[in-house]
């Protein structure tokens, strides 16, 4: 109970003494896949930036073929845990990861990193396409990867853009530069980049942000139909995004995971007074 | 914190040094314009003798005779194309090389102090290169590279006759050597320049991050690349003390790199001491630095019209 309110100011949080009371001990009984539908799993993750710790414990479960939203106020590391999923955050120097990630049960952690992010894609916060051609663009994962032998690269590139709704809108102009799209347009090619590769999981990390509302919504009706053929894991500012679009949600605070939830409980009725002040306004 | 709407008076205006600031950047953009003309101005006027006697032969000619007044430009262009070509070729390979090491592959700490070092090495005055190349390389050249090369690639005209150790293939690693930090310090900026996100894209993608630095990172920062090498294009047709130390200032067009030739810019330093004003001697030598002006501007025209080209291939 003072636990709870101790957190709940920001700066008394960020006291040494405040991360002791985070980690429990791994759950006894390690049957963490009794439900078949989990394919993420993190367990007690702990992630460095040199010495500032950015997150506390996290273990939260994705299903598969939902949509998880993670929600929280700026630098609560949501995104840093987005970026560990893929192991992207290992491109930054001086940083370090403890505790696991498993994919379909495997520690990402050992696994060869280029297979995994080609199992597991991702959309960054703001629209990074190649300055290259949109085919290019759509094509370059399938290029790396070796993938083109299978189907003819054409077939790919259209089915992507289809998958993400850009195709009726390029259709015309495929060997155009990428960069002469709208920002929405771009940030949907990112998309059709990702899934080109045809990705179990998607992380989007605030795909909307740079976007105006009119994007923002095909980029969520995108999800929606996204959600039947891969599992997506969505970082977003925008709390009715979250209530719009996730089939779960987590809140994390200050590099720890507050609440995890189905996305009606938390924003309906949510157990823990912090989350409840974010959603209502209160503070973040 | 201006609460009215109405717009400021003069003096706040000038206070604020809009004008005061646009006149003297104009000025400063305009003596650049200046000075070339000024530049262009003098070198054609000062070469009207030859210019009238030798005409377009003078590119072509072939014979330099300060004496009989009989003079061609010939060898000194092939001379300075050729130094110039051969020290890109060996230069642009290891500059880009060890900028994107570098760049993307050395840690932070490693790469500020090598690139400290070759910024160190881009300052070095030209004389003390020319020594290094009389005194280090020609000795290494005679008694390894050169029988070595010869050893296999002596079926090629580039490499064939005796070599006396100053010559056009000296001149041109010496070149080589001295361009390679332009190349390195402007590259290692762009590539290091380009967004964390075009990297980030890649390797989110299953890409390597080799793959990344050469399908991604490299094709992003072409453009700026190509500038880098340019510029120290620039340098070597234009540079003189270390090039006339070593390649050996024969006026003469062989086709073996191991023979001794001449440059514009050595010729030009060599012989004017020994000319009076206004005599034909000088004034070729005038024409001559027009030449290698009309080379510099051909060929960052030939550049521009390449880098364009690509941008407009890629779109």
């Amino acid at each position: 109970m003072t636990a709870k309110i101790d957190t709940m100011s920001p700066i008394r949080a960020r006291e040494p003494e405040a991360q002791n009371n985070v980690t429990p001990a791994p759950p006894p009984g390690e049957t963490p896949f009794a439900n078949s539908t989990i394919k993420l799993q993190a367990e007690h993750l702990n992630f460095y930036y040199g010495d500032f710790q950015a997150l506390h414990g996290i273990s939260l479960k994705v299903k598969e073929k939902q949509i998880t939203a993670l929600i929280g106020p700026s630098g609560c590391g949501k995104s840093t845990f987005l970026r560990t999923i893929n192991r992207i955050s290992e491109t930054i120097r001086h940083t370090r990861v403890e505790g696991h990630i498993r994919l379909d049960g495997a520690d990402i952690l050992k696994m060869d990193v280029t297979s995994l992010r080609r199992r597991v894609g991702m959309v960054f916060q703001r629209p990074n396409p190649f300055p290259k051609s949109i085919f290019e663009n759509v094509a370059y994962g399938v290029r790396v990867n070796g993938l083109d032998k299978k189907t003819p690269l054409a077939e790919t590139v259209e089915k992507s853009l289809k998958r993400a709704a850009l195709w009726e809108e390029v259709k015309d102009k495929l060997h155009d530069s990428a960069l002469a799209l709208s920002g929405g347009q771009q940030q949907r090619l990112c998309i059709a980049r990702a899934l080109a590769v045809d990705p179990e999981v998607l992380l989007l990390d605030e795909p909307c942000s740079a976007l105006d509302p009119i994007a923002t919504a095909k980029i969520e009706d995108l999800l929606f139909a996204l959600k039947s053929q891969c599992t997506i894991v969505i970082v977003t500012h925008n709390m009715q995004q979250a209530a719009r679009t996730a089939d779960d949600t987590g809140f994390f605070l200050l590099g720890k995971l507050i609440e995890f939830d189905r996305t009606e409980v938390m924003f309906r009725k949510p157990s823990e007074k912090q989350t409840e002040d974010y959603i209502t306004g209160r503070f973040g | 914190m201006a609460t009215t709407a109405t717009s400021p008076s003069l003096p706040q205006r000038l206070r604020a040094g809009d004008p005061v600031a646009h006149t003297l950047t104009g000025m400063a953009a305009s003596f650049i314009l200046a000075i070339t003309a000024l530049l262009l101005y003098h070198l054609w006027t000062g070469s009207a003798l030859p210019r009238a006697e030798f005409g377009w032969g003078f590119l072509t000619g072939s014979s330099w005779d300060p004496v009989a007044e009989k003079f061609g430009a010939l060898p000194f262009i092939y001379g300075t194309v050729m130094t110039s070509l051969l020290a890109l070729l060996i230069a642009v390979p290891v500059g880009l090389g060890c900028a994107i090491f570098l760049a993307e592959l050395a840690p932070r700490g490693a790469s500020d102090a090598l690139t400290f070092t070759i910024e160190l090495l881009a300052a070095v005055p030209s004389v003390i290169y020319g020594l290094l190349g009389i005194f280090l390389l020609v000795p290494i050249l005679q008694t390894t590279v050169v029988p070595a090369l010869v050893a296999v690639f002596g079926f090629l005209p580039i490499f064939q006759g005796p070599f006396q150790g100053v010559s056009v293939f000296s001149a041109g690693i010496i070149l080589a050597i001295m361009i390679v930090p332009f190349i390195v310090s402007v590259s290692r900026e762009i590539l290091l320049a380009v967004p964390q996100d075009q990297r980030e894209a890649a390797l989110a993608l299953g890409a390597t991050s080799w793959e990344t630095t050469w399908k991604v990172v490299v094709p992003y920062a072409l453009t700026g690349i190509f500038g880098s090498v340019f510029l120290a294009l620039a340098r070597a047709l234009g540079e003189t003390m270390a090039v006339t130390m070593v390649i050996g200032n024969k006026p003469e067009v062989s086709s073996s790199l191991l023979a001794p030739g001449y440059s514009i810019a050595a010729v030009i330093a060599n012989e004017w001491a020994e000319t009076s004003s206004g005599a034909m001697h000088q004034q070729v030598l005038i024409e001559l630095g027009l030449v290698l002006f009309a080379l510099t501007v051909v060929i960052n025209g030939v550049a521009r019209l390449l880098i364009l080209s690509m941008k407009g291939g890629k779109k």
